[in-house]
């Protein structure tokens, strides 16, 4: 019986470990080549989020589109696999990279391979530390003032002069993109001073955060006094909408929200009106990377170093259809 | 039992909880109000036992384990875990209670496996509960596919929303799940098989007492334990988070239970005490994100009032406060 229980666990657990292993390893389905076209390799560093694996996808459905050739490699949140990839990308003599950069730093002598041997690389949605800029082409990002800017615009325009008391969830506490969307979104609602943030606080991006920090908020503050929430992303605020809603507030129109991302969920409580706006994060980092490297490679025309996705603001009115468009990209 | 043996050990921290709750009532007047809103009861008091709720179960199942000198850290992950499997067994079109007991049965098997690994490969626990700590996370993403999994069934969110005898369910849950326990292992001889256990696993084996299954029995407890976490925080959000369910609660669980006077070391455990220790760091979280100081405070502030917690609960400190305590609660019933 003891003989037993001990072969089954070890069995279970080598189960774990193969069920692990699998997923590291090159997508091989991806690699149908397409005569003519470019072959590009891309080191993704994991699937961790809905928006990660929209971009993932979208890279594919880009790539088909204009005929490139896509090879993905999941790096499972490792720099180790995914310098492991760039190199077997530089082995296999691919003619660019795209590299989403788990972390900044630690990156320069693997670009530099990549350099010698003759291969541009293309950041996408984050960037590294280098004191080297040439060790890559070009940097596909969103602009994440622009975006807490675009945000804080839509709320001024929306309140039209009258009086506003907001309170805001912020991201985790260091991130540079917390400390970017916040001071986008003060530089938004700047001006006459009718619009204040009485309240900020950390949900660290999660629903369940941003649904207790928010419960506090309404406690904390006076009956009727928060006029606008305002989210550094989508999931705080889809937390903050249940915890307005638990306490007998209506959001949307007692209190207005506008957060950042444009996740299918916050389109959803747009359309039912719960949620007044959002900007959108695009997942389509690749797209823009695919046309200046096809443009390189035809005529040598050399791309700026930053390509700064849009910050496109959504509202209820084509909610619907965007949820639609959405749901099965994340 | 004894009551006022009993009563001399909750005292320091039913002193700490008054200092807590002392302090929400400052960064918030109208803190003590509850108020009756639909049926539910409504106030900061209620919103610190509804939010404890979870660290309250995972400290429930840890103060065994703890107590055979052993530790699980795999909590956390076991809630993410559950409430993946609860979300994607609602998502697939089964009836709400099916998705909880498939929930708890996760939590039963993960619970298994660690025991297993503790007693039968005779593994350090830190280790052997490290393996589903970080694989954990994994297996719950599998489920989720990286996304956060939401649902709409009113029965599983009613796991966190509904509400009987003006109380949310989460609360009740956490408070049967503590009483329930105390009185298995206070009640009959088990609790001291157990402590037996972490005292001298040796010694207990020879004075007849079932060493092996009670290791087991501990781990199993707990993995239940942090299911029904898990599914209160899936349901709270009406979706599960694979990424952030349970993230780190592993350290509040045993924070908890080190502050409700169970040594690390084994021997000694109450499940009581622990459950006060979870609703004490509770009252300290929610007076922080009240308090309306800058977020970047917020750990440093909740790790300063923790050190000094511990410090005032050391042996060095304990004989003073213990008669400073009853110093006051001489003078209070005089």
């Amino acid at each position: 019986m003891k003989g037993f229980a001990t072969w089954g666990a070890m069995a279970l657990m080598l189960a774990v470990m193969t069920g692990c292993g699998e997923k590291a390893s090159t997508d091989k389905a991806a690699d149908k080549t397409a005569p003519g076209g470019l072959t590009i390799g891309f080191s993704q560093i994991g699937s961790e989020s809905g928006w990660r694996a929209a971009e993932t996808k979208l890279a594919r459905s880009e790539a088909e589109k204009r005929g490139i050739t896509l090879k993905v490699s999941d790096a499972q949140q490792q720099q180790a696999n995914q310098i492991k990839a760039v190199r077997s990308f530089i082995a296999q003599g691919v003619d660019a990279i795209l590299l989403a950069p788990v972390i900044s730093s630690g990156w320069d002598e693997v670009l530099g391979e990549a350099k010698a041997a003759n291969i541009p690389v293309v950041l996408l949605d984050r960037l590294i530390d280098t004191a080297d800029p040439s060790l890559y082409l070009s940097s596909v990002t969103s602009d994440t003032v622009e975006e807490g800017r675009v945000a804080g615009r839509w709320l001024a325009e929306k309140l039209a002069g009258r009086d506003c008391r907001v309170v805001e969830l912020q991201g985790t506490i260091g991130a540079s993109l917390v400390a970017n969307r916040k001071k986008g979104f003060e530089e938004g609602i700047a001006g006459p001073g009718n619009i204040q943030i009485v309240r900020t606080q950390s949900g660290d991006f999660t629903r369940a955060k941003g649904k207790e920090v928010m419960e506090g908020f309404i406690k904390a503050e006076a009956p009727g006094s928060i006029c606008a929430v305002y989210a550094h992303n989508d999931d705080m605020m889809i937390g903050a909408i249940q915890a307005m809603k638990e306490a007998g507030l209506k959001p949307g129109s007692d209190i207005l929200a506008v957060s950042i991302d444009g996740v299918p969920d916050i389109f959803k409580a747009m359309a039912d009106g719960d949620a007044n706006a959002t900007v959108e994060l695009t997942p389509n980092m690749a797209g823009p990377a695919y046309d200046m490297l096809t443009a390189y490679k035809k005529d040598g025309t050399v791309p700026p170093k930053w390509v700064q996705t849009p910050s496109t603001l959504y509202l209820p009115d084509t909610a619907a259809a965007e949820y639609e468009r959405r749901k099965d990209l994340y | 039992m004894n009551t006022p043996a009993w009563f001399a050990a909750a005292r320091s921290r039913l002193l700490l909880l008054a200092i807590v709750l002392l302090a929400n009532v400052l960064v918030a007047p109208g803190f003590l109000e509850v108020r009756l809103v639909d049926g539910r009861l409504f106030g900061g008091i209620i919103d610190i036992l509804n939010r404890g709720a979870p660290v309250m179960l995972l400290a429930v199942g840890m103060a065994p384990v703890i107590a055979t000198r052993g530790i699980d850290l795999s909590v956390g992950a076991v809630m993410a875990i559950a409430g993946a499997v609860a979300a994607a067994t609602v998502n697939a079109g089964h009836a709400w209670p099916v998705a909880i007991l498939a929930a708890l049965g996760t939590g039963l098997a993960c619970g298994l496996w660690n025991g297993v690994l503790v007693t039968i490969f005779r593994m350090q626990p830190i280790v052997a509960t490290l393996i589903l700590m970080v694989a954990g996370r994994g297996i719950a993403q599998m489920i989720t596919q990286g996304r956060v999994l939401t649902f709409t069934d009113a029965g599983l969110a009613g796991v966190s929303s509904a509400s009987l005898l003006g109380l949310p369910l989460p609360v009740l849950l956490a408070l049967a799940a503590a009483i329930g326990t105390g009185l298995l292992v206070r009640g009959t001889a088990l609790g001291l098989f157990i402590e037996s256990v972490g005292t001298s696993p040796r010694a207990a084996r020879l004075a007849g007492v079932p060493a092996p299954a009670l290791l087991i029995g501990v781990y199993v407890w707990s993995g239940l334990m942090a299911a029904l976490a898990g599914l209160i925080a899936t349901a709270d959000i009406r979706g599960a988070d694979a990424n952030n369910a349970g993230l780190w609660l592993e350290l509040d669980a045993i924070l908890a239970v080190v502050i409700g006077g169970t040594s690390l070391y084994g021997g000694r455990f109450s499940i009581g005490l622990s459950v006060l220790g979870a609703l004490i760091l509770q009252g300290m979280r929610t007076c922080i994100l009240r308090s309306g100081l800058p977020p970047e405070l917020n750990l440093l502030l909740m790790a300063v009032v923790v050190a000094l917690v511990l410090v005032v609960q050391s042996p060095a400190c304990g004989p003073v406060l213990a008669r400073m305590t009853a110093r006051l609660t001489r003078r209070g019933t005089a």
